[in-house]
């Protein structure tokens, strides 16, 4: 069947659900309301003069930079191909901005199944009913969904596993043949004055806890201590470079 | 054939036909044994692979180098990254390296292992130099094995020139 008869079946028997037929260059689209498109879908697979059988790709459509108008900023788009009919349509699903979602596909083809989690980690389009809703390429800890047009080339920041990966690289590279020791060398400094300043609060807790029991003098001389304890590094700092 | 060309020895070993011995500084029969001997491990990542198992078909006969791709990085003793390094197989091109064992070397094929390549996005490492040290960098999108057979040929001289890599006191 032509594919513009197979629209105008569909506007026909689901002519509440379509909202428009577009045609470009011989292809046809059928613009749809989300609501009720598991129906629908299922009307084109299991209907004897369509027989559409084979989901060909399903994917997502951020609007939101075109040039010309449109009607909704999502879209979640299905190809589908009848294997005996030789004949195709597709389906354009228009979803609002605030929260798009739409029904899952999955128990019409199992083969959406991973489509649909490609749509949802690229778009943050979510699938009602779906039974594994989780992100499929990047991963699970990732934050945003990159093919949204708001979404920065380099992204926000930095994916957190890759922040960990290199901290332990740092410490992995000291195992090797040659551990490399220039950038180390400042940091290892500085950790060893703060290894250092910690001994010093403790010191003055240990006053502290003696302080109540016995005079003011302490008490004074343990408040000074404990006060300046960003002020102290400081103080150290200073008479080291008197010495 | 006289002796001498059965085997090429390196500069600095002398051979005692009659003995059946060597003589020479420790670090050049250490460095000829490894630089005779480059097992690397494969880590294809995207279509550099298919360049690096064109180097390894017969026509190349990488044998002759010494060069054999090992399946394993316990095998192994050079890892060439040949592809587009993701943020999210960065962890395991790590932990494959930290599965080597020493003495190890790290080549990286093609553009995008070298510098992340057209890739300058959310996704990808630029360069793998991030993650793992490189030892010999070859350009192109993707290399010709020729370009790669001379990647390892760097390396050969790379390992040549070291000095006490067997050794962590001097």
């Amino acid at each position: 069947m032509e594919q513009r008869a197979i629209a105008d079946t569909l506007k026909t028997q689901f002519s509440e659900e379509v909202v428009d037929i577009v045609e470009y260059q011989g292809q046809v689209g059928v613009l749809l309301r989300p609501d009720q498109i598991v129906p629908i879908l299922r009307w084109l697979r299991d209907s004897a003069d369509l027989r559409m059988d084979h989901l060909r790709a399903l994917c997502g459509v951020d609007n939101s930079k075109r040039k010309t108008s449109y009607p909704e900023r999502f879209e979640v788009v299905y190809q589908l191909y009848s294997t005996e009919l030789r004949h195709e349509i597709r389906l354009r699903v228009l979803l609002p901005e605030k929260d798009p979602h739409v029904d899952s596909v999955v128990s019409l083809w199992s083969g959406a199944n991973w489509l649909e989690r490609e749509v949802f980690d690229m778009f943050g389009i979510r699938f009602n009913q779906h039974p594994n809703l989780k992100r499929v390429l990047l991963p699970d800890d990732w934050e945003g969904h990159p093919l949204r047009k708001e979404y920065p080339l380099k992204g926000r920041k930095e994916w957190q596993g890759l922040v960990e990966l290199k901290e332990r690289i740092q410490e992995l590279d000291q195992h090797g043949f040659y551990p490399p020791p220039p950038v180390e060398a400042k940091k290892g400094g500085t950790a060893k004055k703060g290894a250092k300043n910690p001994v010093e609060p403790q010191k003055t807790v240990a006053q502290a806890a003696a302080g109540p029991a016995s005079a003011g003098k302490e008490k004074t001389a343990t408040v000074a201590a404990a006060l300046p304890a960003g002020v102290n590094t400081g103080k150290t700092l200073r008479e080291r470079d008197q010495a | 054939m006289s002796s001498d060309k059965v085997v090429h020895l390196p500069e600095g070993l002398r051979l005692f036909p009659g003995a059946g011995a060597l003589l020479g500084p420790l670090d050049k029969l250490v460095n000829w044994g490894r630089a005779g001997s480059i097992w690397p491990v494969t880590f294809g990542l995207a279509c550099c692979a298919i360049e690096m198992m064109d180097t390894g078909a017969s026509t190349n006969d990488q044998d002759r180098f010494g060069i054999l791709f090992r399946a394993s990085p316990r095998q192994a003793d050079c890892m060439v990254v040949a592809g587009t390094l993701t943020k999210k197989m960065a962890p395991a091109l790590r932990r494959v390296y930290d599965q080597m064992p020493e003495p190890r070397y790290v080549m990286a094929m093609g553009s995008c292992a070298c510098s992340g390549g057209v890739f300058d996005t959310y996704a990808v490492t630029q360069g793998v130099d991030q993650i793992v040290p490189v030892d010999v960098y070859v350009p192109g999108c993707p290399p010709r094995p020729e370009a790669l057979l001379e990647g390892f040929l760097k390396l050969k001289e790379k390992i040549m020139a070291e000095e006490f890599r067997w050794s962590s006191v001097r």
